[in-house]
């Protein structure tokens, strides 16, 4: 897993392909919405959360497609099939790479939505960073194994927002709910947090188990 | 006899049209075998198939009698197809200490310069790969494949794009596997080439084994005959689907 992971963030060091097109997509995602709810309103915790999020998944899911889109080139994906590695330990290995990718990515974007949209500072905004890993991993792990599943389609642009969004609809819906609630300067988020925790359990165990038929031809 | 390779009935159809059609054939430990046919033969899908890439549609496939799919049986091959799988944007050694990390290959570095060496890009060994001309490629392919020293080699038509020293480099590295008791399956267009190595020689068309070679391999004058009026015979025998 860690030589797999090494190659991915070898390449990007060398290419920086996929982290900067993901922050410049996540600062201009930002700034449409500044621009179009007025950038000298002070935005409320509910706005400041969805726009949080729905810059996430967006500029996310261009970085999952990159994920696998660096091994179609000279047919690197079978390359990987072919070494003695377990396709569950793949998933896993591509799984960390977009966490660790996304990750860096909202460590600068997060705290400039915030500035941009003028929400007031609190103590329980210390939190977010659990809040935003939790949204990643879940994110992550359901877009990691349909990445795998569309990269070989010809309309995969077309196909991978079309089948995950949907599923992403529950994760959306708690990690809004927490976000909002930490915006809003309470710490403890009941029931959603523990909603977050289950879809990131559920959906990395699914994806490694089912990840070996999702790359066989 | 132990049998690296126990094919049994291969079929391998793609949106219901056979590519492979029952498919049987014993290959053992030490043989070299030459797989020739026209373009669209299915000589590629069966070396996919036996690389474990592609899952045959029915029939029953062992290497080393095991099931292709157990990760220990994949650390024994060696594919080398018509892409290099290699990363472009790495140079050479990353792209082998990568592959080296995967298969853990023991004292790795060593043995990069070894096959760097061997395929004559040890000048080379700090370049990206995107700046390299196709048959450099071909040459760095090569030698992912043999980092890990497999003990069974699939060759998809190995000589595109190599100039006169990558084809000599590529027949004296053969040569050395086949030396070394190694089980070498190769496809190739240039029949004098392939037949220099083979202990066995196959004749794929439409996606049947048309012809094989009995005990001895016939030389190139022989075969190319053969080849010919085992292609006709086929086209007449065996209708398109």
């Amino acid at each position: 897993m860690w030589a797999l992971l090494w190659k991915d963030v070898l390449l990007e060091i060398r290419t920086k392909e996929r982290v900067s097109s993901l922050f410049v997509l996540a600062l201009l995602i930002v700034l449409i919405f500044v621009v179009a709810l007025g950038p000298e309103q002070v935005q409320g915790p509910e706005i400041g959360a969805a726009v949080l999020w729905i810059t996430l998944v967006f500029s996310g899911m261009l970085g999952l497609q990159r994920a696998f889109l660096i091994e179609q080139e000279r047919g690197c994906f079978s390359g990987l099939l072919l070494c003695p590695i377990e396709p569950g330990t793949l998933f896993l290995a591509k799984l960390v790479g977009n966490i660790l990718f996304l990750m860096l990515v909202e460590s600068v974007a997060a705290p400039v939505t915030l500035v941009l949209l003028k929400l007031p500072w609190s103590w329980s905004l210390l939190a977010l960073p659990l809040v935003l890993f939790l949204g990643i991993v879940g994110f992550s792990a359901l877009g990691t194994l349909f990445a795998a599943l569309t990269v070989r389609t010809r309309a995969r642009e077309i196909l991978l927002p079309v089948m995950l969004l949907p599923l992403l609809i529950p994760l959306l819906i708690a990690a809004v709910h927490v976000t909002s609630a930490m915006l809003a300067g309470m710490v403890w988020t009941g029931v959603w947090l523990r909603v977050l925790l289950a879809f990131d359990v559920i959906f990395v165990v699914t994806g490694w188990l089912i990840f070996p038929q999702v790359v066989q031809e | 006899m132990s049998w690296v390779i126990e094919a049994e009935n291969l079929t391998k159809t793609f949106a219901w049209v056979p590519v492979l059609n029952q498919v049987s054939c014993q290959i053992a430990a030490g043989e070299v075998v030459g797989v020739f046919g026209p373009n669209g033969a299915g000589k590629t899908t069966f070396l996919r198939v036996l690389a474990t890439l592609l899952r045959p549609s029915t029939g029953k496939l062992t290497l080393f009698g095991a099931s292709p799919q157990e990760a220990h049986v994949r650390r024994r091959l060696g594919f080398l197809g018509h892409e290099s799988f290699l990363y472009p944007d790495l140079t050479p050694i990353e792209n082998l200490t990568f592959y080296g990390r995967a298969y853990t290959v023991p004292d790795m570095q060593t043995r990069i310069a070894t096959v760097l060496r061997q395929v004559g890009l040890q000048q080379w060994g700090n370049t990206v790969v995107r700046t390299f001309s196709r048959g450099m490629e071909q040459r760095l392919a090569l030698a992912r494949v043999l980092l890990h020293e497999p003990d069974l080699l699939l060759l998809d038509e190995p000589y595109t794009g190599l100039d006169a020293q990558g084809v000599a480099i590529l027949q004296s590295a053969l040569a050395h596997m086949k030396a070394q008791g190694k089980t070498i399956i190769l496809t190739t267009h240039d029949f004098a080439f392939g037949l220099e190595l083979c202990t066995r020689a196959l004749i794929v068309d439409r996606g049947r084994i048309a012809w094989e070679s009995d005990g001895h391999v016939p030389s190139v004058q022989e075969f190319i005959a053969r080849y010919h009026s085992t292609i006709l015979h086929s086209a007449f025998r065996i209708p398109h689907s």
